[in-house]
């Protein structure tokens, strides 16, 4: 079995309002930032799990979003490895 | 009416719906996240609160709470289950309802009263209301800002599933009487088949003239009289 570490994003659908956002893009623009369009908040999910590939990393990863992580009505998600090690144990 | 109320870590309104549900002579009965079965009761009630701390998503663990199984399951078999505020959030979690509450468009937690507009009183949780009365409740939420692709909303407003609209004293669903940005000034939905309900504001905090309302009582007792006489509304 081989440890991965992983990368999860979670992030609002484009085109759905993002009040936290939008509060950011104004403090921004406060410190006088006048070039910043747009931002969007999200979250980052690092996960540490055990896997005998890629492949099955990524499947049970892309499960959990489904399941849980995400919700599927306001957000998207996007799956990277970051680091593989093989199990000492 | 014998009303199973599930308490999570974090809920904080499970003694208000208990006292509530005495206060019109059903009979509630606490139940924990950690059970498994619902037992023998005519109706569940998830209460507000901030159940997991409100961590990931507001209702998102505590839909996935061993209990919730057997909510499923009495729900799919056409029980009566309300949620209120972090309950909403859960039946939407859960998939038990349609889209989502996301943060309030103003960012703040927001506790006030509001005015609801009866939207449909022919369900078993509104028979007991006028149509388009007016009531007044508190809300205390940060994630109530209801949101549906246009998809589900087009069918929510379709099948007159919209229960309460955010409105003004005159009734008007208009911007400023809407407290956090929810699509249509929607303030409680219900599912396809008419036993799922749920809100963001407190029903159960307006039911006793010294609580400053009780606009909220009437939804108890449209629930105690499909109990006592389960004719199709």
């Amino acid at each position: 079995m081989t440890r991965f570490q992983l990368e999860i994003r979670v992030v609002p659908r484009p085109g759905l309002l993002d009040p936290e956002g939008k509060a950011i893009q104004s403090g921004l623009l406060s410190l006088d930032y006048p070039d910043v369009q747009e931002v969007r908040v999200g979250k980052i999910l690092l996960m540490e799990l055990v896997a005998d590939s890629p492949k099955s990393a990524l499947d049970m990863a892309t499960s959990m979003c489904e399941r849980l992580l995400a919700n599927p009505v306001t957000e998207d998600f996007q799956i990277q490895i970051l680091e593989e090690n093989e199990n000492s144990e | 009416m014998k009303v199973a109320i599930v308490t999570f870590p974090g809920s904080n309104c499970d003694y208000d719906l208990y006292k509530c549900v005495q206060f019109i002579g059903g009979s509630p009965e606490f139940r924990w996240h950690q059970d498994s079965s619902l037992g023998n009761v005519d109706v569940v009630m998830l209460p507000g609160g901030f159940s997991y701390g409100d961590y990931l998503r507001a209702g998102a663990i505590a839909s996935m709470s061993p209990i919730m199984e057997a909510v499923q399951i009495f729900a799919n078999s056409g029980g009566p289950v309300l949620g209120i505020c972090n309950g909403f959030q859960m039946l939407c979690e859960a998939n038990l309802l349609p889209g989502a509450l996301l943060r309030n468009e103003s960012l703040l937690f927001s506790s006030k009263e509001v005015i609801l507009r009866v939207e449909n009183n022919s369900s078993i949780f509104t028979k007991s209301y006028e149509h388009h009365k007016t009531l007044r409740m508190p809300i205390a939420h940060a994630e109530g800002n209801y949101y549906a692709d246009q998809e589900a909303l087009d069918q929510l407003e379709k099948e007159g599933r919209v229960m309460f609209r955010y409105a003004n004293q005159s009734g008007e669903t208009t911007i400023e009487s809407n407290p956090n940005g929810s699509v249509n000034n929607i303030a409680g939905i219900i599912n396809t088949h008419g036993n799922v309900m749920g809100m963001m504001p407190h029903p159960e905090r307006a039911v006793e003239s010294v609580l400053g309302s009780v606009d909220g009582l009437d939804l108890f007792k449209s629930l105690l009289a499909h109990i006592v006489d389960p004719r199709p509304v």
